[in-house]
C-alpha cells in the first residue's frame, strides 16, 4: 500500500476476498482465490489497513469486496472496526441502493462513506437515487461486462459524466477498461479519478517475488503521464488520482 | 385458506430474496421484470407456453398410486408425480420452454445457462435447438468430468458447453460465470437460470413456470381418491425448483404437509453434506438473500452429495421464507438412504428414479410406515435416473 501510494495513488482500493466474485474478471477472481487459501479474512484486511494507518494517516482508504463476508461479520461491526482501524468508506459490489439504505446508515453513522457504482445502463431515475445515497465519491463501471474488460471510449465517457454531474457534486471516478498510461490520461481529462484494478493486480501477479517495487513503478508511468496535461490546474473533487 | 401473494414488489420473500447484484445487470433484471409482468398473462402467450407443455413435454404428467411400494410400508399410500416423463426426463423443461418464449418475445437470438448434473442444460440446449437459438452452458469443470454423458448430449443439441476454472469448479462457479458472460453481452443474450434463486425476478418467475407441477397434482389426486387431498407433499431441494413447484398450488390449504427435503450427503454430522436449510444460515449470494453453506468468515463452502442436482450451497429465498414461518418442514437424508429408496422403487415399480428425486421418496419411506393406511403421500418424482447409471453402478462395485 505503500509502494503505491509512493507511485502516486491518492486514494487506496483494498480487495476483501470472496468465495464468489460474480462481478470479477478472471484477474481479480484468481487473486481472491489466492488470498482465501492463505486464510486472509475480513478481519485481516482490516487489520492491514490499521498497520498502513500506523505510517500514512492522509491516503484515504476505501474496502471493497462483497456483501456476505461483511454481514457474516455483522454491518455495525464492521463499521465500528474499519472505523477503528482509519478506513474511509466501503464499496460493497453487490448492494446495489435498493438494498443499500440499512448499510448507508450503519457506516454513516461509523463516519464512514457508502461508495456506489454506476453503470453505462443506469437510467437517469436511478442515477438521482443513486447520487442521494452515495457518499465520497461514485464510480462510473465505463464498460458492461466484469473487472479486467477491455477496451474504453474516451468520447463516449466523456458524455456519460456530464449527465451523472447534472446529479451530483460527489466527484466521480472511472474504472474498467483502463490498463496503460495513456488510457488514464485521456480519462483523467474527463474524470475526477481513475480506478485501476485488474492489470495492477495482473502486475503483481506476474512477478510476486517483484510485487511491491512492480506496483510502485506501474503507478509511477501512469501517474507520470497524466500529470503531463495537469500544469498547475486544480484538479476538481478530488485530485486527479486513482485507487489500487 | 390464507392468500398468499410474495413476493412483494421488490422480489423480497419476508427478508429474503431481492436484488443483490452489481450495478451492471440492474438494467438487464430490469427489462426482464418488465418482459415478465408483460407477458405472463398475456393470452397468446400463455396459450403458447401451454401448447409447447402439451405438445412438446407431453403433459399433464400423470399421477401414480405406488401401489406395491405402499402396501411394502404398510402405512400410507403414496401417489408419485411423474416429472420424469416429461421430455428431456425432467421437471426442469416447464421453466426452461417458459423462459425460452420470453428470449423470443425480447428478441434474444442468443441463450445461456448454468447446471450442475447437467439436467438443466439439456433442458436449456434442447429448446434452444428447438427454436433455433445459439446456446452456450457454463458447467463446472469437476462437472464437466462427473457428468461426461449429458455434456455429450449437449453437445448433439448444438449447444456449446463451456467448462469452468474458476473456485470450486462446480455448480455456483458456472452460476457466477454464467452471470459474467450475461453481464458482458446483455444486448442479444438471456440468461435462463434453472432454479428457484438468483436475483429478483428470478426466484418468482421460475416459479411460476414450476407451479403446473402442484395445479395439477391437486386435481388428479382429487379425482383419483374421491376428492381427498394429500395429507403431506414431498420433493427433494437443492436450488428447489421441483418443490415450489409442486408446494405452491398446496401453501394455502394448512390442512396439507409441505416437507423438503435435502441432502445429507455422509450424514449432517460429517459437514459433507449440501443441506443449506438444514445447516445453514441467512447471507447474501448469487443475487439473493437466503440460507446459505458458509465458513465462519461468510465464504461459501463445497457441498457434498451423491447427487449433483442437489450439491449447492444456497437455496431459493421462498424456501428460506416457507422454513422460517413454518409452513414447510425440511429435513434431510444421507446418500446411503437414497440409495436404497432408488433401488426400492425401481425393482418394486418399475421405476428409475433420478437420484435427486430419491431422496423425497427416502424420507417418504420413514415417515409412511408410521401413518395410516387411509393417509396419502405426495411425492414429486422430478427426474428419471437414467443419467445416473453410472454413479449407481460405481456405489455397487460395477464398471461399465
Amino acid at each position: 500500500m505503500h509502494a503505491l501510494v509512493a507511485g502516486g495513488a491518492d486514494i487506496v482500493e483494498m480487495g476483501v476476498p470472496f468465495s464468489d466474485p460474480m462481478a470479477d474478471g478472471p484477474v481479480i477472481q484468481r487473486s481472491s482465490e489466492r488470498a482465501l487459501k492463505y486464510g486472509v479474512t475480513l478481519r485481516d484486511v482490516i487489520g492491514w489497513v490499521a498497520e498502513f494507518r500506523k505510517t500514512n494517516t492522509e491516503t484515504p482508504v476505501v474496502l471493497f469486496g462483497y456483501a456476505n463476508p461483511i454481514e457474516t461479520m455483522g454491518v455495525e461491526t464492521f463499521a465500528k472496526a474499519a472505523k477503528a482501524a482509519g478506513a474511509d468508506g466501503a464499496l460493497v459490489v453487490d448492494y446495489p441502493p435498493e438494498e443499500a439504505e440499512q448499510l448507508v446508515t450503519t457506516l454513516g453513522a461509523a463516519g464512514l462513506d457508502t461508495v456506489f457504482l454506476l453503470s453505462p445502463t443506469t437510467s437517469d431515475a436511478r442515477l438521482a437515487q443513486v447520487a442521494a445515497l452515495g457518499r465520497g465519491y461514485l464510480y462510473y463501471v465505463s464498460l458492461k461486462g466484469v473487472t479486467g474488460a477491455a477496451n474504453i471510449d474516451v468520447a463516449d465517457v466523456a458524455q456519460r459524466l456530464a449527465r451523472i454531474r447534472s446529479h451530483t457534486k460527489l466527484p466521480v471516478g472511472v474504472g474498467f477498461g483502463i490498463r496503460d498510461g495513456e488510457t488514464a490520461r485521456s480519462i483523467a481529462q474527463v474524470a475526477d479519478a481513475i480506478v485501476i484494478g485488474s492489470r495492477l493486480v495482473q502486475e503483481i501477479e506476474s512477478a510476486p517475488e517483484d510485487a511491491v517495487s512492480r506496483a510502485q513503478a506501474f503507478m509511477a508511468d501512469i501517474r507520470t503521464a497524466m500529470d503531463r496535461d495537469i500544469q498547475g490546474h486544480p484538479p476538481r473533487g478530488l485530485p486527479s488520482g486513482r485507487a489500487a | 385458506m390464507r392468500v398468499y401473494d410474495l413476493p412483494d414488489a421488490k422480489g423480497h420473500f419476508g427478508p429474503y430474496g431481492g436484488v443483490f447484484v452489481s450495478e451492471t445487470l440492474i438494467s438487464a433484471l430490469d427489462e426482464l421484470k418488465a418482459a415478465y409482468a408483460r407477458y405472463k398473462d398475456d393470452p397468446a402467450f400463455v396459450a403458447e407456453y401451454e401448447y409447447e407443455l402439451k405438445h412438446y413435454v407431453g403433459r399433464p404428467s400423470p399421477v401414480y398410486h405406488a401401489r406395491r411400494w405402499s402396501e411394502h410400508f404398510g402405512g400410507a399410500q403414496v401417489y408419485l408425480k411423474r416429472e420424469d416423463l416429461n421430455h428431456t426426463g425432467a421437471h426442469k423443461i416447464n421453466n426452461v420452454i417458459g423462459q425460452a418464449l420470453l428470449a423470443r418475445h425480447l428478441g434474444k437470438p442468443r441463450v445461456i445457462a448454468e447446471t450442475g448434473a447437467g439436467q438443466h442444460g439439456v433442458a436449456t440446449a434442447t429448446i434452444a435447438a428447438r427454436y433455433g437459438m445459439e446456446c452456450v452452458v457454463y458447467m463446472g469443470s469437476e462437472d464437466v468430468k462427473r457428468q461426461a454423458q449429458n455434456v455429450y448430449r449437449m453437445k448433439l443439441l448444438g449447444a456449446t458447453v463451456v467448462p469452468v476454472e474458476s473456485g470450486s469448479k462446480t455448480l455456483k462457479d458456472a452460476l457466477n460465470e454464467a452471470m459474467r458472460d450475461w453481464v458482458t453481452n446483455v444486448e442479444h443474450t438471456f440468461y435462463i437460470i434453472g432454479t428457484v434463486a438468483g436475483p429478483h425476478p428470478y426466484p418468482m418467475m421460475v416459479r411460476d413456470f414450476q407451479a403446473v407441477i402442484g395445479r395439477e397434482a391437486r386435481e388428479q389426486v382429487s379425482a383419483m381418491t374421491g376428492g381427498r387431498q394429500p395429507d403431506a407433499v414431498l420433493a427433494c431441494v437443492g436450488g428447489g425448483s421441483n418443490a415450489i413447484g409442486i408446494f405452491h398450488e398446496f401453501i394455502p390449504d394448512e390442512s396439507v404437509r409441505l416437507i423438503g427435503v435435502e441432502a445429507a450427503g455422509h450424514g449432517l454430522e460429517t459437514g459433507k453434506h449440501a443441506a443449506t436449510l438444514c445447516a445453514g444460515r441467512a447471507g447474501v449470494l448469487h443475487g439473493n438473500r437466503t440460507y446459505l453453506l458458509q465458513d465462519d468468515n461468510g465464504q461459501i463452502i463445497e457441498t457434498h452429495s451423491i447427487s449433483a442436482g442437489l450439491d449447492y450451497p444456497g437455496v431459493g429465498p421462498e424456501h428460506a421464507w416457507l422454513k422460517d414461518s413454518g409452513r414447510a418442514e425440511y429435513v434431510a437424508v444421507t446418500d446411503n438412504e437414497a440409495l436404497e429408496a432408488f433401488h426400492k422403487l425401481c425393482r418394486l415399480e418399475g421405476i428409475i428414479p433420478a437420484l435427486e428425486s430419491s431422496h423425497a421418496l427416502a424420507y417418504a419411506a420413514k415417515i409412511a410406515p408410521r401413518m395410516r393406511k387411509d393417509q396419502i403421500l405426495l411425492v414429486n418424482l422430478s427426474g428419471r435416473g437414467d443419467k445416473d447409471m453410472h454413479t449407481v453402478a460405481e456405489k455397487s462395485g460395477i464398471q461399465f
